[in-house]
């Protein structure tokens, strides 16, 4: 069934939206600013707050109706896993499934250097009281950190014999994460060690679709526990070697 | 407000600090690296690149022979045997000039020979610091919390708008974040940028760039506006330079960041760091040092006393430096998850106890990053508190939250929002903190004791067992480092009999005199 945004009635199609014009204020920028979200399609357009933030800059806060609606069913989105393991069946499924330690290596690639995100993951310490993958019994982690350059982490996966490859970007200006997912992705393909791999990108913008298409098992993205990634890592190294 | 904590724990929390870092000092003295000797390159006045883009001060240090003897022993003997400068000296030794001819000279006759460079530079950087006082009596800041918002789009021309934008909505002052790959690039890039990621690079050009444009509206708004950027990584002695050359206000600067968080060689940084701070010291710029840091990586509760541990060893090595303190902002932030109940007593004890330890700094105080998500509805409530709390405990250099902290890099109107938040909190409740007490063995007043007491704890652990060997040990933020591992390493020298460094002379212990 079609359905518009909410306000306070069923198909309102109420919306906030804030933005800034790179104007000076005055009345007539409040009226541009109605008229920019007219174009947009939206009706009852009121612009509740226009201020001058700065010279020649000006902040609105504008309410508006939609007139278009969406249909959930006709939408899909893929997410890795639906129920997660916790650490102990993890581990008890990679130890009756695999038979040995699972090696994991993380890194922060290019030129990033917040290693927030995937220290969530692999630290011993976790995140929100989920422990990180180091804490697993069944994980040997290797977490190298940030900027790490793609070549070394390839060089890295062959040399220690690497299960699970987890990189992470936190950095998204001027599309550097795609850029340097890419690469990697496309750098373990080249070497003929892509099928042997399973490769994880990770980061507040990551989505598991994005990841799909940048040619990765899965995406992880914000408020991702350490569990959830554990589950895939451990379910599809499962899958790959049959009990 | 004031917390009844323990004085006689305070004193004890600087002493052992003293203690833990007099060896590194002994260290320090003995040592110095090629930053430290690019640094000294740039202050003889060599500047520019060569046809392949490379610093000619890189040039220069990689070319000379004896580098334990330090570069002004080689570029004196150069000087006083040519009679050319050192600008010109290191454009020679750019197109292949060799530097074997230039033997060992008497100390008279090189102290002589670099005696017009030397001057000149502790010049322009006296004058530089008389000019901001100058400019902060003509143009007087707004009371503290001074207003500090980052620019980042990795265009210095980008961000020359959104600074004199911020500056305009009432941002104090300004910080250019760097590019993320510049801390771990073993030179300082050259002239005006316009490529960076997640930030622009620190460049003396962009420096003045950025300088010339906030020297403009502080003088249309009547109030000075100060410029931050980062005295971090492996340029650190040279990031402090151009820093003292182009007035910028305040540095990054920490003591142990760079070994924790970015690998970098725990001796490059601590020789790094000295001779950087004495160069701060001279040049009147607050450092900034990064405790917020310990916070993002681990739960903000626990870190506590590593926050305030950590304080104090910044201090310790900021006052062997020179630095008084009033120019060292020590850093705290807003970290505590806000799902924690009675969170917000915990972090205005945290903040009140560094009031109380460091009365006399200008602390640096950081907002909520970690636990702000895609609900900026929420993220902008939080950093309200964070603003309060600031407010409440006279922070003095105060980081505005943004409500889109996990989302992008702030636009122009998240910036104003912030800014728009911390000035009505700030002016809503400008007094509140001095017209209240906390209820004595209360929540805040115990929990503040409780931190004092593990920190010095922390302390008395690193003291007995030595600073290096504590880090290797993951005492700070749960992170090994060995004392000859990480980045930077091999630009560690020791220092030979004849060392001369003629900049560390004219500031050692004299840097009030020199200012």
């Amino acid at each position: 069934m079609p359905v518009r945004p909410y306000g306070d009635t069923l198909n309102d199609g109420a919306m906030q939206l804030s933005f800034t014009l790179p104007l000076e204020w005055s009345e007539a920028v409040d009226e541009a600013a109605r008229r920019l979200v007219v174009k947009m399609g939206f009706t009852d357009v009121t612009v509740v707050e226009g201020r001058r933030i700065a010279a020649n800059f000006s902040f609105f806060v504008v309410y508006a109706r939609t007139p278009i609606s969406v249909d959930v069913s006709t939408t899909a989105a893929v997410r890795p896993e639906h129920d997660t393991l916790d650490m102990d069946a993890c581990d008890e499924l990679i130890r009756r499934t695999v038979g040995r330690n699972v090696r994991v290596v993380g890194a922060c690639i290019g030129t990033d250097a917040h290693t927030v995100g995937i220290d969530a993951i692999l630290n011993m310490k976790g995140y929100k009281g989920d422990y990180g993958l180091e804490r697993y019994k069944s994980f040997d982690v290797f977490n190298l950190g940030s900027q790490v350059a793609i070549e070394d982490i390839v060089a890295f996966v062959k040399e220690r014999q690497i299960d699970a490859i987890l990189v992470s970007q936190i950095v998204t200006q001027k599309g550097s994460d795609v850029a340097n997912f890419t690469a990697l992705s496309e750098l373990l393909e080249a070497e003929d060690m892509r099928e042997g791999v399973i490769l994880i990108a990770g980061g507040p913008r990551v989505t598991n679709l994005l990841a799909a298409e940048l040619g990765y098992d899965a995406g992880f993205g914000r408020g991702t526990l350490p569990s959830a990634v554990a589950t895939f890592i451990a379910r599809r190294m499962a899958e790959r070697i049959p009990a | 407000m004031q917390l009844r904590i323990d004085s006689g724990a305070i004193d004890e929390a600087r002493r052992l600090a003293a203690t833990i870092v007099e060896p590194i000092s002994a260290f320090i003295g003995a040592h110095t690296t090629v930053a430290v000797e690019r640094a000294v390159v740039r202050l003889l006045g060599v500047d520019g690149i060569d046809a392949d883009g490379i610093p000619l001060a890189n040039r220069v240090v990689d070319a000379l022979a004896d580098l334990p003897a330090g570069a002004a022993c080689a570029l004196a003997a150069g000087v006083a045997e040519s009679g050319n400068s050192p600008q010109v000296l290191a454009e020679n030794i750019a197109g292949g000039m060799s530097t074997a001819a230039w033997r060992a000279t008497p100390r008279e006759v090189r102290q002589r020979a670099l005696a017009p460079y030397v001057g000149a530079a502790l010049q322009t950087i006296r004058e530089r610091r008389r000019e901001r006082e100058t400019l902060l009596q003509r143009f007087p800041q707004d009371p503290p919390p001074l207003l500090y918002v980052i620019v980042a789009s990795g265009n210095i021309y980008e961000d020359r708008t959104a600074a004199v934008a911020a500056a305009e909505a009432g941002a104090q002052i300004i910080a250019v974040i760097r590019s993320t790959a510049q801390s771990l690039l073993d030179y300082v890039p050259f002239g005006a940028t316009t490529e960076g990621f997640g930030g622009t690079y620190a460049t003396q050009e962009n420096f003045r760039i950025m300088r010339g444009a906030l020297d403009a509206v502080s003088e249309r708004l009547g109030r000075y506006v100060m410029l931050t950027n980062y005295a971090s990584g492996l340029c650190m002695p040279e990031i402090a330079t151009m820093a003292a050359l182009e007035r910028l206000d305040m540095l990054l600067n920490d003591s142990m960041y760079g070994i924790l968080f970015r690998d970098i060689n725990m001796k490059r940084t601590f020789v790094d760091q000295h001779f950087s701070r004495m160069l701060n010291a001279h040049a009147g710029i607050i450092i900034n040092t990064g405790e917020d840091n310990y916070l993002t990586t681990a739960d903000a509760v626990e870190q506590a006393p590593a926050v305030l541990a950590s304080q104090f060893i910044n201090e310790a090595f900021a006052h062997r430096a020179g630095m008084r303190d009033e120019l060292i902002g020590l850093g705290d932030a807003y970290e505590i998850d806000p799902d924690l109940e009675d969170g917000f007593l915990f972090q205005i004890a945290q903040a009140q106890l560094a009031r109380q330890c460091f009365p006399g700094s200008p602390l640096k105080y950081m907002p909520p990053t970690k636990h702000m998500t895609g609900d900026i509805f929420k993220g902008h409530l939080v950093d309200a508190m964070f603003n309060l709390t600031s407010v409440m405990t006279h922070q003095a250099i105060h980081l505005c939250g943004m409500l889109t902290e996990a989302i992008h890099t702030p636009f122009l109107g998240d910036r104003a929002l912030a800014i728009a938040n911390a000035r009505y909190v700030m002016a809503t409740a400008r007094h509140f903190g001095d017209d209240i007490e906390c209820k004595p063995g209360g929540k805040i007043e115990t929990r503040a004791k409780d931190v004092l007491a593990a920190a010095v704890a922390l302390l008395e652990g690193v003291a007995e067992r030595g600073l290096m060997e504590a880090i290797e040990a993951k005492t700070f933020a749960d992170v090994s480092r060995a004392p000859d591992g990480g980045r930077g390493f091999d630009g560690v020298i020791e220092r030979s009999p004849d060392y001369w460094n003629p900049f560390e002379d004219a500031l050692r212990g004299h840097p009030a005199e020199a200012a």
